[in-house]
């Protein structure tokens, strides 16, 4: 324990300090090397490096999971949406995702108010989307819940491209948003995510962009 | 069977399923500690950092000498099992400081830039313009040689009159495969499905040839990880007996492995 004491309180001290220090450290004091300056090694072992496979060590850069929320569709409503994601933790600050997602837009204020009147049918008002996007972990840290437990967690940016399908039509769509990341243990994720689905449709008469806002919660787990 | 019989007979098979289930259990754990790999800490000391990124503090040190498991891996972060339970992330370049249980130096290895040229494998996707409309493409290539690979894309282009879909055979050669920026050559024919908007114009949809020529340039960026660009010139052989011709710009990035 001392030992260890010792070692933390010395850590920020430069490094010729530090040899002079350990030295002072009883139980390193046998393990330490001679140091010949002066001559070769009369033999010098060839260690070949031992490069040890990925196939030993379980990697875990890839996380799956589901997620759901509201979906607010430009002029058809908020409403249900559901869906699934994959990502993959390129380095511990960007990652890229490929989400797939699925709602049905509700009525019009058109609609609802002229009574009988329908813009779209039945099929035509289911919408799904998929997208790929790419992710950077702004605020990697910890929460803390109670007084005695620490989780790892994350606040996320978002931004990439993909396809909604919506209303019989295919519309290019640019997703941006934020997330947060909240890990349970290792290898099981909360996430809530606010995104923006941003894309040009002609359903009501005239070209638009239509934003369409999506908050949703998931899991996920890493493999 | 009499009644002292059967139940003799029963206690007899749970303690049968009872011995299976712990030896099963015992198996197991037998199993999961094999299972790690071993390192032992050759520098002064091995930090265990709270999480697997930088700005995680260090919580524990794990002394020189001492035997670590090493139970996972996350980009380029371990996490380690000291032999007194605690456990906690360390990072790459601080696990090549450790040496194996018989004393050898470890390397713990990343996907680098050799692997880059020797890949056999690509997967990505790329998003551009095809001729003033949206286009998002995604594909699967296979190396045949370090020179020449094959690959199928697949389409979905946006525009403002119609959309389509278009699935494409593709080869490819690369001159370079040393270089970290390489470029290439494609060539390659298939088919486009085109579908007008429906509120605009009533018409059927069309399946046509595609053919296309291109160039284009692949970036190694990190690990797996490479970008690429290209451009395609295409020549779509309409069923009305006129060519049309498509520029088509587009920039992704893609996996190989």
């Amino acid at each position: 324990m001392e030992s260890r004491v010792c070692l933390f309180l010395l850590r920020p001290v430069l490094a010729p300090v530090l040899v002079v220090a350990l030295g002072g450290c009883s139980w390193l004091h046998d393990r330490e090397q001679p140091v010949y300056s002066d001559s070769e090694p009369v033999i010098k072992p060839e260690i070949e490096r031992r490069t040890i496979t990925e196939a030993n060590i379980d990697s875990e850069d890839i996380e799956v999971g589901a997620f759901a929320g509201v979906m607010s569709i430009e002029d058809f409503g908020s409403n249900v949406v559901a869906g699934a994601r994959f990502d993959y933790h390129v380095t511990e600050d960007f990652f890229v995702e490929g989400a797939l997602g699925a709602s049905r837009a509700g009525k019009t204020s058109y609609e609802t108010l002229s009574g009988g009147s329908q813009l779209l049918t039945g099929s035509q008002r289911n919408l799904r989307y998929y997208n790929l996007s790419a992710g950077y972990n702004l605020l990697p840290g910890e929460s803390f819940f109670g007084g005695k437990h620490a989780f790892n967690s994350a606040v996320y940016l978002m931004a990439g491209v993909g396809n909604t399908e919506f209303a019989d039509e295919s519309h290019f769509t640019v997703n941006a948003g934020a997330g947060y990341r909240f890990l349970v243990n290792d290898w099981v994720a909360l996430h809530l995510d606010f995104k923006d689905h941003i894309f040009s449709s002609d359903l009501l008469g005239t070209s638009k962009t239509t934003h369409n806002l999506e908050a949703t919660a998931g899991v996920s787990v890493f493999f | 069977m009499n009644r002292a019989g059967e139940e003799r007979g029963c206690r007899g098979r749970l303690h049968w399923l009872a011995g299976v289930l712990l030896y099963g259990c015992a198996l197991a754990a037998q199993a999961a500690d094999a299972d790690y790999y071993q390192v032992r800490v050759a520098a002064p000391y091995l930090e265990l950092h709270t999480g697997p990124g930088r700005g995680y503090p260090v919580f524990y040190v794990v002394d020189r000498g001492e035997l670590v498991d090493v139970v996972k891996r996350r980009t380029d972060w371990f996490l380690v099992r000291s032999a007194r339970g605690k456990e906690g992330w360390v990072k790459r370049a601080d696990m090549e400081l450790t040496v194996s249980p018989e004393g050898a130096p470890t390397q713990f290895s990343e996907a680098g830039f050799g692997d880059f040229s020797r890949r056999r494998r690509e997967l990505g996707v790329m998003a551009g313009d095809f001729e003033g409309a949206n286009v998002m493409t995604t594909y699967a290539g296979y190396y045949l040689t370090r020179n020449l690979s094959a690959e199928l894309q697949f389409s979905q282009v946006f525009g403002s009159y119609s959309n389509a879909l278009s699935a494409t055979v593709n080869v490819l050669a690369q001159p370079f495969p040393e270089w970290r920026l390489s470029p290439y050559f494609l060539l390659g024919t298939g088919v486009i499905r085109t579908n007008p908007n429906v509120t605009l114009v009533s018409e059927q949809d069309r399946n046509e040839q595609i053919a296309q020529a291109g160039i284009g340039a692949r970036w190694y960026l990190t690990r797996r990880f490479i970008l690429r660009a290209e451009y395609q010139n295409h020549v779509i052989f309409q069923n009305t007996d006129d060519n049309q011709e498509i520029n088509e710009w587009k920039a992704g990035f893609a996996f190989f492995f």
